[in-house]
């Protein structure tokens, strides 16, 4: 890893070099809006030949500088709006910056919403190989990870059935499994643990550990101060878009709790 | 973007300063998330016909009923006398339009409509369409045995040229993908755009000898229909080795070689340099 990196002319070396796995340089986010929303292309075409076409611009994030090390679990905080799916999706390289740098060292997979990808027609198996490929795996690789996959989500033999007739918790086993099977060396929990029952969570909760323990990086989004205290070493705290605050998950809710009270 | 470049670089870096010419780097993208394609394309395949009674079936079944309605229309009504064969005819043509129509078609509406995935997970966009071309040629292919059916029972004589099909079918193809690219890109912004390529794409249909020989056209407009019209050339050489049963001739081969090419890199070009911005958008 270290040598990797350091034989890369184009990262700048401050500190810690080979511990960086994410970081954000002057990052910018600017959506640009036109300031009435044209549904038909004749609407627009009207006004753009009468050049009445204003835009609105809405700064989604702000001079965001941001250093996340590997093997760190880091919570990210704030209100809706704050600018934290925009920063997850800089991250996953959804989107790309405005202004300013995003650098990724490793393969993110996200957890955005479980099984978001699935065809409901398909079998659990078929769905299996079609999210892999998404993640960039070739139907070889993914056989290899089918029998982890298929023992995490206790879905016995209704891998082949399709998926439209799992419950919502067969359907977040699965999604589950198939994002963590896949081991990327950067996990993105958005708002996750809150699906299936107990045991299925405590087993989440278990695996999450085990990715800690193997020096995987993740980053959680949640509004339950709980989780963000319990699972993080460190945390943001993001506020109209622009970093209030990085330091330990305590320091960071007790100021955003403040906040949100006063 | 993602370097594979032997530099000692990790193929997993991804740096957004590094910010290298947007259709290239597709490409390269492309080769990585093949097997994207390859997924998408089975879904796309296995999805279709998957809770109908006769499957795959349809494929087949659903030009030749067209054929039928409209052998009965025009060769009664209009008296396309001169035609030989008017079945064989209009289910060539109606194969090659009806690849053009649902692979633009469906690479515009798999990324409106599939495009939740661009906001979670980084794919190539181009995946969309290319997924949506691939699963044409597989219908397309599929289509061919109804297609030789018609010909044998009809009476067309089938030479050895037919073996020359692939090349009229990688040229439509192009030629699709480069339309579907470019009117993805469109409907990103305006999702009217859809409804309005469908009606399009039927007058072109019409404007276009698909179900009616070119003969018909009247002189003064003949020139236009044909000559200015891109699919006039791709229907055409697709018709050549089946239906007539000859080879192309060189000037019927190379105007077509030109547009399907020049539209494929103008479609590439331009959904490419567009394509970072679709996550705002859809």
């Amino acid at each position: 890893m270290n040598s990797l990196i350091a034989s890369n002319p184009t990262v700048r070396t401050t500190h810690s070099v080979g511990e960086e796995v994410i970081r954000l340089e002057d990052v910018t986010v600017v959506y640009r809006a036109p300031s009435e929303r044209f549904n038909t292309f004749k609407e627009f075409a009207i006004r753009w030949i009468q050049g009445k076409i204003r835009h609105n611009t809405f700064l989604a994030l702000q001079d965001v500088n941001l250093t996340i090390h590997k093997g760190e679990v880091f919570g990210i905080v704030g209100q809706n709006g704050a600018g934290k799916s925009t920063l997850l999706k800089l991250i996953a390289r959804v989107l790309r910056p405005t202004m300013g740098r995003v650098w990724v060292n490793g393969r993110v997979a996200p957890l955005l919403e479980l099984g978001a990808g699935f065809h409901p027609e398909l079998s659990g198996r078929e769905n299996v190989f079609l999210n892999g490929a998404m993640l960039g795996f070739s139907r070889e690789e993914m056989s290899k990870k089918i029998d982890g996959i298929l023992e995490f989500s206790e879905l016995g033999s209704f891998i082949e059935a399709p998926v439209r007739t799992y419950s919502s918790g067969m359907w977040a086993r699965l999604g589950f499994a198939i994002a963590t099977d896949t081991a990327p060396e950067i996990l993105i929990l958005d708002e996750i643990l809150s699906v299936g029952d107990e045991a299925f969570q405590r087993k989440c909760q278990a695996r999450i550990q085990s990715f800690r323990d193997n020096g995987t990086t993740i980053l959680v989004v949640s509004h339950h101060m709980q989780v963000i205290k319990e699972m993080c070493q460190r945390a943001v705290w993001l506020h109209h878009g622009r970093v209030n605050m990085v330091d330990t998950p305590e320091n960071v809710i007790h100021a955003y709790t403040d906040e949100q009270n006063r | 973007m993602i370097l594979e470049r032997k530099l000692g670089k990790s193929p997993l870096i991804y740096d957004s300063a590094e910010r290298k010419n947007p259709a290239l780097e597709e490409l390269t993208q492309i080769s990585r998330y093949r097997h994207l394609i390859f997924q998408l394309t089975r879904r796309d395949v296995l999805t279709r016909y998957k809770r109908s009674f006769l499957g795959i079936a349809w494929t087949m079944l659903n030009p030749l009923g067209m054929m039928i309605v409209l052998t009965i229309a025009f060769s009664s009504i209009f008296r396309f006398g001169e035609v030989e064969s008017y079945p064989a005819y209009v289910l060539s043509g109606l194969l090659a339009w009806s690849f053009f129509s649902q692979t633009t078609t469906a690479a515009m509406i798999n990324l409106v409509w599939g495009g939740g995935l661009l906001h979670r997970i980084y794919v190539p966009r181009t995946s969309f369409a290319l997924a949506a071309i691939a699963t044409g040629i597989v219908n397309i292919i599929l289509s061919m045995v109804p297609l030789v059916a018609v010909m044998l029972i009809t009476g067309v004589r089938i030479t050895a040229s037919i073996l020359f099909f692939p090349v009229p079918i990688l040229l439509l193809a192009c030629f699709a993908l480069g339309v579907g690219l470019l009117i993805s890109t469109f409907a990103v912004y305006f999702p009217d755009v859809a409804e309005m390529y469908q009606i399009a794409v039927t007058g072109w249909m019409y404007l276009t000898p698909v179900i009616y020989p070119e003969e018909i056209l009247p002189d003064q407009y003949s020139f236009l229909v044909t000559h200015l019209n891109p699919m006039y050339y791709l229907v055409k050489l697709f018709r050549i080795p089946l239906y007539y049963g000859r080879l192309p001739t060189f000037f019927e081969l190379m105007p077509a070689i030109i547009v399907a090419l020049v539209v494929l890199i103008l479609g590439w070009i331009v959904f490419t340099r567009k394509s970072d911005e679709f996550a705002y958008r859809i």
